[in-house]
Order: structure tokens, then C-alpha cells, then sequence
């Protein structure tokens, strides 16, 4: 019907006429051609910024590393230069003992805010206010954190550092990210699942441990990851909470070195050779943190939810 | 029952003075028997041990399936109401089939019987559901036990993605913290009554997301009946399959009715024809009329329901 309206007004062969019709024309291949490249152009900008990262510090820092940077203390003497400065064994011990125990106290405690949020809080008033904070959490600059936990279990005890002090802030800023990927996790796990379960009888309280926390445990996790990976990288929260020290130390209650402040401490000390020394601990610490990228990749491509 | 009701007419030919006594003994004897399996059911269900030999030898026969009576059910979500008062018995060992439009309240009305309504949020039912003579929605009633007597299979086949072919099948006798006995034995029985053992019995340990459409079906059968119910509650499970996958699963509907009442919602006219001991047809939220299927479909006492079945509409 419309073919035929079509073909009249030109006429002649209906199979040529409709072949015109579906050609592309040039002025539409040149709009294409222009939109295709403009978003590649725009990717290949926002990449250069990230290869230079790399390039700068793959140039600098490599050139720091040896054997004794990892396994000596930043306590070397610095006006004499040399490798007497010292390496950044106390701040990678540091910076992997705060974590861990940042992430002790926020995983179990997010991913039971996100339990409660899908399973029974669902979108209860309390539910959605939770959410609304949880998100205003996430906001929240991290020197913010660090300003708390300073505020509160410094100044309010009128103690010091301490390396659990900056566990505590690093969780508070940890704890926003495991609760609202925990939860995206958990709402993708299909109601049927839920269903059936319950409708085998199970309690509740079963179906979550026995069906919906082991199908939403790789997803999960990598939500987890993703959040130490964050944190491992945080010099504010540490600033005025836990790192004043130079020595490798595995007591959580005292003073405690960690890689962020190290990079901090060293990029503005006026020797070269420590300058170096920050290049080599920031090199560390983003290969740290790509590592647990990849791992949580990893994991979530044998994630079933992903 | 049937028993019963044949023998005392011979005692009152042989007897005709104490008819009156024999006629009340047959009444009592008959209040005792319909009462028994609902005392049974209160019992599993209230979690206290019901006795068996109290209910005489009825009960040495293996435990027959369950009436399910519907009175007045109304069902909501939020404001709407999709069941408005329906009142309805589904037989013991019988299959029944719902038929009706898309939206009519068929699903939210299975959905009542073993309380998974009330699992979405805002939904509420209002009315009676029994089980023999025990109300499902009393206060008293323990919900996680209503669910292991009245079994339930879904639209889209749904094994634990993150468990294999046995665990599948041993997870309702595990996650339901039931005795366990032998799982192993339960799990070989559940699967080989639902049809499913010949074709796994090699390879249990494997996951059961890996089976075919059908198969999983059947395995979501036989993880249903694992919990060993007295009624299952089939909502359209055959309208994410093929036809021949269709027709294992009525087949095993077929077999099914010896051991449990089924109810079965589906869309496939054919299918309730084929299946169905009697059917119900639903529209808008009420019963239109339920009779034999074979009646159902050949001489509908409703025009509603003629124009359905004939497929004037829905």
C-alpha cells in the first residue's frame, strides 16, 4: 500500500525506485563519519591523562625500586643521599594492616545494612531514610572522616594517633560503598529464588544464608574489593588519625605508617632522593590498588548475577 | 470415606430395630473420619505430634493428599482488590485446573492457599483458606509450616542457580530443618517420581542450572516434592516450555494425583482439558463456575465461560 504510493510519483521500475529509497546518502554518511569521530576523539583525550599517570610513574619510580626499598624502614639518614634514606616496608605493612582492619569492621556491618535493606526494610520510611544517608555518606569528602574520627577519638579522649583511629575513619568511608554495591548485588538476585525457597518452607532467615548470600557472594565481593581498593589509596582520613611514624610496627594502638602519607611526607621533604622515594611508594600503591581491580574483576566475570 | 458409607445400610437391613443406634454410630464414626485427617493436618501443622493410630486404619494406608477450601478468600494489593471473595474446594487427589484471562486473580489466588501472597509487599488476603479443617491464615498457624504441606511450582522453571542437581533436591528437606532421615534416599525418590531420575542419576553433582528447560522443570517438581506435601500448587508450569517437555510434565501431573491434590493455573485451554479432573473459570477477580472439565468445556452452564472456552475473548 504505501509501497505503491511510493513508486507512483517516480515512476519507472518499482524494484530500482525502492532500492533508492533504502541508499545512504552522502550528506548522512558525512554526519556519521563526524559523530563517530568526535566520540572517538573525546575517548582518546580522557585517555591521555591516565597514560601519562602511568608513563610518569612507571619513569620515576621504577628506577627507585630495589630489593632494600621494600624491605628497609623510611628511618635512613637523608641529608647524605644515597639508598641510605631508606625504603617503605613500615608503609606497606601500614597501609595492608589499617586496611584490614577497616575492612573487618565495614564489610560485616555493610553488607548486614544491606541485608536489612533488601530482605526486610525493602521500602519501609526507615529503609528509604537509611538510603538517603547511606548515599549522603557517600558524598562526604574523606577528609571529612578523618576530621571526625580526630575530633572524636583524639581531641574527645585527648589521646593520639593510632593506627586503629584511621582503621575507623578509613570504615566509615569504606562503609557507604560495601552497602550500596551489596545492595545493588542483592536486589539482582531474582525473586523467583526467594520465592521457591519460601515456598519450600524455609524460614527466612534460611533462605537468605542458603540462597541469596551464595548467589550474590561474587558480586558481592567484588563490591568489597572495589571498596579496599578506595580506601588503601585515602591519605586524608590517615593525616591526623594514625600515620606519625617511621618504623614497621604491628601494633594497631600506636602510631603507624601507611603508603598514602608516606607519598605525602616524602613529595614535600626537600631531598631529592626522598622525593624519588615517593615516586617508588606511589608506583606500590597503584599497583596494590590494580591488583585488587583485577581481582574483583575476575571474580565478577564468574559472578552468575553479572 | 467411601467404605463407610456402603457398609451401614447392609447393618440397618440385618438389624432394623437398633437402625437408629447404628445410623448415629455411622454419623459419629463419619464425624471421626472427616475429622481425622483435619486433626492430622492440625497437628503437622501446629507442630503438635498428632498420633496415627488414633485416627484407626484409615491412616495404615499411606497418608492421603489434602483438601484445600476456599471461603470468602479476598486478596489485595494495596487498595486493589484482584480476588473479590471467592469460594471454591479443591478435592483431595484430584487435579484441578484454573482457567481464565490474563489478570483475572488466578496466581494471586493459588498464592493465598500456601501464603506466598503476603510475600510482596503491600499484599493482604482476607477470608478463610483450609487445609482439611484447619484454617492457614489463623494466627496460630505457623507459616513456614503451611508451605512445607502445600508444595509450589512456578512459570519459569527456577532451580538454586548456585547448587547441583542433588542439592537442588535436598535443599527444601535441608533448608525447611525438617528431620533429615536419609536425604539420600528422599532426593532418589523425589527425583524418580518426578520422571527425572533416569536422566540424572549419572550426574547429580553437576549444577542444575545446566539442565533443559523441561528438565529443570522437573527438577523444580521434585524439589517440591522432597518436602513430601500434601497439596502443590502449579502456577502455568508448563508456559515456559515446549510441547514435548508439556506433555512429561502432565503426564507426571497424571501420576502425582495418587500422592497429592494439585491445582494447576495455566493459560492452555488444552492443557486443562487434558489434565484437569475438574476446572474453575475465573473473570475479574471471581469464580464464574467450576465443574468436571469434561462439563466445563463441552456444556458451561455460564455464557461467560462458553464465550471463554470457545475463544470469543481473553
Amino acid at each position: 500500500m504505501s509501497a505503491s504510493g511510493a513508486t507512483a510519483p517516480g515512476g519507472g521500475d518499482a524494484g530500482a525506485h525502492t532500492l533508492a529509497r533504502f541508499a545512504l546518502s552522502p550528506a548522512r554518511r558525512r554526519r556519521d563519519m563526524l559523530a563517530r569521530g568526535s566520540i572517538l576523539a573525546a575517548t582518546v583525550i580522557a585517555l591521555v591523562p591516565l597514560a601519562l599517570i602511568v608513563y610518569y610513574l612507571l619513569r620515576k619510580g621504577l628506577s627507585s625500586w630495589s630489593v632494600s626499598f621494600f624491605t628497609t624502614d623510611p628511618t635512613g639518614n637523608t641529608f647524605f643521599g644515597g639508598s641510605g634514606i631508606g625504603g617503605i616496608k613500615s608503609a606497606i605493612l601500614g597501609t595492608i594492616e589499617i586496611v584490614a582492619l577497616a575492612s573487618a569492621i565495614a564489610v560485616p556491618i555493610g553488607v548486614c545494612v544491606a541485608i536489612w535493606l533488601v530482605e526486610y526494610g525493602r521500602a519501609s520510611w526507615f529503609a528509604q531514610t537509611v538510603r538517603f544517608f547511606v548515599d549522603v555518606l557517600t558524598g562526604v569528602p574523606s577528609i571529612v572522616f578523618g576530621l571526625f574520627v580526630y575530633i572524636v577519638l583524639i581531641v574527645g579522649t585527648g589521646s593520639t594517633y593510632a593506627g586503629y583511629k584511621g582503621s575507623i575513619a578509613l570504615a566509615l568511608l569504606m562503609l557507604p560503598i560495601v552497602i550500596r554495591s551489596a545492595e545493588v548485588v542483592l536486589v539482582l538476585v531474582p525473586s523467583s529464588l526467594r520465592e521457591s525457597a519460601l515456598a519450600l518452607g524455609a524460614p527466612r532467615w534460611r533462605v537468605i544464608f542458603s540462597v541469596v548470600l551464595p548467589t550474590a557472594a561474587p558480586g558481592m565481593l567484588t563490591g568489597v574489593l572495589l571498596a579496599v581498593a578506595r580506601a588503601a589509596g585515602e591519605t586524608a582520613p590517615l593525616l591526623f588519625t594514625a600515620a606519625a611514624t617511621l618504623n614497621t610496627t604491628f601494633d594497631l594502638g600506636g602510631f603507624m605508617n601507611t603508603l598514602p602519607v608516606q607519598i605525602y611526607k616524602d613529595v614535600t621533604s626537600a631531598t631529592t632522593s626522598v622525593e624519588h622515594r615517593a615516586w617508588g611508594a606511589a608506583l606500590t600503591l597503584v599497583l596494590m590498588v590494580l591488583l585488587l581491580n583485577l581481582i574483583a574483576r575476575l571474580i565478577s566475570r564468574r559472578s552468575r548475577l553479572a | 470415606m467411601t467404605p463407610e458409607r456402603t457398609t451401614p445400610p447392609q447393618m440397618t437391613d440385618l438389624d432394623p430395630d437398633s437402625a437408629t443406634d447404628v445410623e448415629r454410630e455411622r454419623t459419629g464414626a463419619g464425624d471421626a473420619g472427616e475429622r481425622a485427617p483435619g486433626v492430622r493436618a492440625g497437628g503437622r501443622i501446629l507442630g503438635t505430634s498428632g498420633e496415627p493410630s488414633a485416627n484407626g486404619g484409615a491412616d495404615t494406608e499411606r497418608r492421603t493428599a489434602m483438601t484445600v477450601r476456599l471461603e470468602q478468600l479476598r486478596a489485595f494489593y494495596g487498595h486493589s482488590e484482584q480476588v473479590k471473595g471467592i469460594d471454591l474446594e479443591f478435592r483431595a487427589n484430584e487435579v484441578t485446573a484454573i482457567i481464565g484471562p490474563s489478570g483475572c486473580g488466578k496466581s494471586t489466588m493459588v498464592r493465598c492457599i500456601n501464603r506466598m501472597h503476603e510475600e510482596i509487599p503491600g499484599a493482604r488476603a482476607e477470608g478463610r483458606v483450609l487445609l482439611e479443617d484447619l484454617d492457614v491464615y489463623d494466627p496460630s498457624v505457623d507459616v513456614v509450616a503451611v508451605r512445607r504441606a502445600v508444595g509450589m511450582v512456578f512459570q519459569r522453571p527456577n532451580p538454586f542457580p548456585t547448587m547441583s542437581i542433588y542439592d537442588n533436591v535436598a535443599a527444601g528437606p535441608r533448608l525447611s530443618s525438617r528431620r533429615r532421615g536419609d536425604l539420600r534416599a528422599k532426593v532418589e525418590a523425589a527425583l524418580r517420581s518426578a520422571g527425572l531420575w533416569d536422566e540424572v542419576a549419572d550426574r547429580l553433582d553437576e549444577p542444575g542450572a545446566g539442565l533443559s528447560g523441561g528438565q529443570q522443570q522437573r527438577l523444580c517438581i521434585a524439589r517440591s516434592l522432597a518436602v513430601d506435601p500434601e497439596v502443590i500448587l502449579m502456577d502455568e508450569p508448563c508456559s515456559a516450555l515446549d510441547p514435548v517437555a508439556t506433555l512429561k510434565i502432565e503426564e507426571l501431573i497424571e501420576e502425582l494425583k495418587s500422592r497429592v491434590t494439585i491445582v494447576i493455573v495455566t493459560h492452555n485451554m488444552q492443557q486443562a482439558a487434558r489434565v484437569a479432573d475438574r476446572t474453575a473459570f475465573m473473570l475479574d477477580g471471581q469464580l464464574v463456575e467450576i465443574g468436571p472439565t469434561q462439563e466445563i468445556f463441552t456444556k458451561p452452564r455460564d455464557p461467560r465461560t462458553e464465550e471463554y472456552v470457545t475463544g470469543k475473548f481473553g
